[in-house]
């Protein structure tokens, strides 16, 4: 208590980095959980923080129910920002309905790029489109070996 | 002869060069340490060093807080 006295007096203010995630309501449209995002960068932002990433992960199915909802939208948050900040976010987060659960976590250092969830999505994305070059490709082949064959037996 | 017992050694797979970092969100990495039913896999078994599994268990626990993986299995 001393201490945040004292570093109030000089005006610094201690921060620290911080990972929140949420989740929202499976009904809810894009845009509204865009728009919880967007309060949320709000309070962090009013409060003196620095929001370093936003992610929203597509529609995911729940490891078990929550509030009666299957699934739900994910919004991933990286900011820096003085601890009363991590406080205020998380009591307006407790008030809103459209929010099943939340998490706010210290983090060391913060992570650069997508999370592992979104990467394995765009990995998935890749793999997809070599299958289906390799599937033009082979389809091709079988076309050639086909051509092959009828010379033979032309001959 | 007495027959010798030479067991390979485990290493703890998250140490090394590319070893994977433990993060809750890495849900294909942390199923690989929990049982069908959904409890956590000893070290013992999985060969992972003390202050892993400290990390490994904390990740798992927040992702099952999150939903990301399931507290039980039936």
């Amino acid at each position: 208590m001393v201490r945040h006295q004292r570093s109030a007096r000089k005006g610094i203010m201690i921060m620290a980095l911080y990972e929140h995630v949420f989740l929202a309501r499976q009904d809810l449209a894009h845009a509204q959980v865009e728009a919880l995002a967007a309060t949320a960068t709000q309070i962090i932002v009013q409060h003196g923080g620095t929001i370093s990433k936003t992610e929203i992960w597509p529609l995911r199915t729940l490891a078990y129910k929550i509030q009666k909802n299957r699934k739900a939208h994910y919004v991933l948050l990286n900011f820096e920002a003085p601890g009363q900040v991590v406080a205020e976010l998380e009591r307006q987060i407790q008030i809103n309905e459209d929010v099943l659960r939340y998490m706010t976590i210290r983090i060391d250092a913060l992570e650069d790029g997508p999370s592992v969830l979104m990467r394995r999505n765009e990995k998935l994305k890749i793999s997809k489109e070599q299958r289906e070059l390799r599937e033009i490709r082979e389809a091709s082949m079988t076309d050639e070996s086909a051509l092959d064959l009828e010379t033979i037996d032309s001959e | 002869m007495a027959r010798t017992f030479t067991r390979r050694k485990k290493t703890c797979p998250f140490s090394g060069r590319n070893a994977p970092k433990i993060d809750y969100k890495d849900i294909k990495l942390l199923q690989g340490f929990i049982s069908e039913r959904g409890k956590i896999v000893p070290s013992r078994i999985t060969a992972v060093s003390a202050a892993k599994q400290r990390e490994l268990s904390q990740a798992i626990k927040r992702a099952r807080h999150l939903a990301l993986l399931p507290y039980l299995t039936r």
